[in-house]
């Protein structure tokens, strides 16, 4: 049934749809939302589940770390600084191969004090061992939470969905909720790897020497490399009951263009009106979104990007001393292949600052008019005067 | 050895031969004690702390029940959501068992056992207590007493700030029950641990003080004795508080704290006008605890 709804309450509803077990939060702007929502259904019954209201980030992820760990289908949703301070668990999370979803609300991190969106929050965790998975839309939000329960489970790692603060977590826009019959057949109850039990003693995450740590990495490290294929997989069996698909990554009007803009996030659906405009003025422009982020899909990178002569990629986040996170990964996925594309970097957006169909195009003609990039990273948007005037 | 104990062991020892305790440590004792209360339905949480290692290393334990270790500081979370878990699989006989040093619960995890004991989580809250980060090595934590030199406090520059009061800080939250337990009175201490298994549906804590002989610089065969003259000089006093505010007193010593003190080579430097002022904070923390008992009476 089509509601209209906000991005968190398209999290919350596949939530409540997924039946989780036990729910642990703490309250960050812009993540309110989904747990208020949360909480609501635990206390009038409409969801059978434990909340547990702690007392910091930190706790919220132990809380479900301990709650897979008895079995539990569990979930948490976090943002910004709430996700630094849980970084020691997401590390934690992974390596326990337990199967926690976590909705992730892209937010700027302090100094200054920002709640507009920005993805270095999300993208600091990249080495966490989490699946990352970034959406556009409600309903890609609602759609990806379902199956990250689904991809979870299968390869028993945590999966993070990302969505933009307020450009997505507070936009109200029409979205299928499915019905509770129909989940329950694309999403079976849980039947966890890990289930502590007291007739079956077992210690778990207990010490180990270096004669077996590697070989648990590298067992993290398949299990990773597995989630890329058992999320096609799932992706179709979604295709099958709901009639809609995603895809990993999307590639639009790739296959003849001369320059492909490379968007995450709410940024792609603003992109798509852009490539629409170029290309009826006959511009050869494709546009690609990059969607599942960890495991990183070198392959469909290569695959889609490649031929291509010019590259732009559009980072909302910033690696201090490098550049924008996913210009890198993409540049180093396309470096050993011969020719490969000219890979531009564009930061734009930080701190929530709008991204317009004006900005795409100031980024494009850069792109166009530039034979290769002079530099790694090109800012866009900046204001050079309030810059010289902090420097002078 | 075990025959002398036979009397007071109720169930097949729950512990594995081959723990990696330091000989006569105290936690060690402390978990045998424990869950000879508790019983095999029963799951322990470990965050990091001298158990995390005790336990054992992959593939093997120590233990005959669950085992989660987990993070330092969050051994008060993990153990809410290995609870929440548990509930909503419709056990609510298994007993969770948090199990942190003092870093664990007066350092770094302080902050998660107070969020879950405001909750009031069922689970058993336990904090042994050997009074200083052993594990890495004996440096103060805020369990370490006055007077105490460890590697982080070394020389002239001993703790000149008392212990951390633990017991205050957890009745404060108001929980159904708190106790001081010693593995020098194991009777005691089990029968704590069996009041605290039976009261189900709250939080409990039981504070454990257990002997290091490795960052007291006493003999390993000292360890219980040490643990006994802690209580019998008032040190570590042995006392139940149900509700946060109903005091009962279980023991009262006799000793002169000199006995404790100058036993132990942690405290070795110490001059004798430093031994008489800890006599008078022990005095004056003992009558404020027997004005409290006498309140609740």
């Amino acid at each position: 049934m089509k509601k209209v709804l906000e991005g968190s309450h398209a999290v919350s509803e596949a939530a409540r749809l997924a039946k989780v077990q036990v729910i642990a939060a703490y309250p960050i702007t812009p993540q309110t939302h989904i747990v208020e929502a949360l909480s609501q259904y635990c206390s009038d019954g409409t969801l059978k589940a434990r909340f547990i209201n702690v007392e910091s980030e930190h706790s919220a992820m132990a809380a479900v770390i301990g709650a897979a760990s008895g079995g539990a289908r569990a979930f948490t949703a976090s943002s910004s600084h709430g996700l630094a301070y849980m970084h020691e668990l997401l590390h934690w999370a992974s390596a326990a191969r337990l199967p926690i979803v976590m909705a992730e609300v892209n937010r700027a991190l302090g100094p200054g004090w920002n709640i507009w969106t920005d993805q270095t929050d999300s993208l600091a965790q990249r080495d966490t061992g989490w699946i990352q998975l970034y959406c556009e839309d409600g309903q890609e939000v609602l759609d990806t939470t379902l199956q990250a329960f689904r991809l979870a489970e299968a390869v028993n790692l945590p999966v993070m969905v990302v969505l933009d603060a307020f450009y997505l977590s507070h936009t109200f826009e029409p979205i299928d909720v499915p019905d509770q019959e129909t989940v329950d057949r694309f999403l079976p109850p849980p039947s966890p790897r890990i289930r502590m039990d007291t007739a079956d003693p077992c210690a778990v995450n207990q010490l180990v020497t270096p004669a077996a740590y590697m070989e648990m990495r590298y067992n993290t490290q398949l299990a990773m490399e597995e989630a890329q294929r058992r999320l096609v997989l799932i992706e179709k069996e979604f295709e099958t009951i709901f009639n809609r698909t995603h895809g990993l990554v999307e590639a639009i009007q790739c296959e003849d263009a001369e320059i492909i803009m490379v968007t995450t996030g709410t940024v792609t659906g603003t992109c798509r009106q852009v490539l629409a405009d170029l290309r009826s003025q006959g511009v050869k422009v494709g546009l690609f979104k990059l969607k599942l982020f960890r495991p990183f899909p070198a392959d469909l990178i290569c695959r889609h990007l490649k031929s291509a002569p010019k590259i732009a990629v559009i980072d909302r986040n910033i690696s201090f001393g490098a550049g924008g996170i996913f210009a890198q990964e993409i540049r180093a996925a396309l470096c050993n292949q011969n020719p490969h594309p000219q890979v531009f970097g564009y930061v734009a957006g930080l701190g929530g600052r709008d991204i317009t169909p004006d900005t795409l195009v100031e980024i494009y003609n850069h792109t166009k008019n530039n034979p290769a990039p002079a530099e790694e990273t090109i800012w866009i948007g900046l204001n050079q005067e309030t810059v010289e005037s902090w420097n002078n | 050895m075990l025959s002398k104990n036979a009397g007071i062991l109720k169930y097949d020892d729950l512990m594995n031969p081959g723990h990696l305790g330091c000989p006569g440590c105290g936690a060690t004792i402390a978990m045998k004690f424990a869950l000879q209360a508790l019983g095999e339905k029963t799951m322990v949480v470990i965050p990091a702390c001298c158990w995390g290692v005790i336990a054992g290393p992959y593939p093997q334990s120590a233990l005959k029940i669950p085992i989660l270790h987990t993070a330092f500081a969050t051994a008060g979370a993990a153990a809410s959501g290995l609870r929440a878990a548990l509930d909503m699989r419709g056990d609510t006989e298994t007993t969770v068992l948090s199990w942190a040093g003092d870093g664990g619960t007066f350092d770094i995890g302080f902050q998660s056992l107070s969020g879950a004991v405001e909750r009031n989580e069922d689970c058993i809250f336990v904090c042994y207590d050997n009074e200083a980060y052993m594990n890495t090595g004996v440096q103060r934590s805020s369990a370490t007493p006055y007077g105490t030199q460890t590697t982080t406090t070394p020389a002239d520059k001993w703790k000149k700030t008392g212990k951390k009061n633990i017991m205050e800080a957890l009745a404060a939250h108001r929980i159904p029950y708190a106790a001081t337990a010693s593995i020098g009175y194991p009777e005691d201490m089990m029968r704590k641990f069996e009041k605290a298994g039976e009261m189900k549906g709250g939080s409990r804590f039981i504070h454990v003080l257990a002997t290091c002989p490795t960052g007291w610089r006493i003999g390993s065969e000292m360890s219980v004795k040490i643990a006994r003259l802690a209580v019998q000089t008032n040190v570590f006093p042995l006392y139940e508080v149900e509700g946060g505010i109903h005091y009962t007193l279980n023991f009262e010593g006799d000793r002169n704290v000199n006995e404790y003190f100058t036993s132990q080579g942690r405290f070795k430097h110490l001059a004798d006008a430093d031994i008489d002022l800890i006599q008078q904070q022990v005095d004056a923390e003992w009558g404020l605890l027997m004005r409290k008992a006498e309140l609740s009476s």
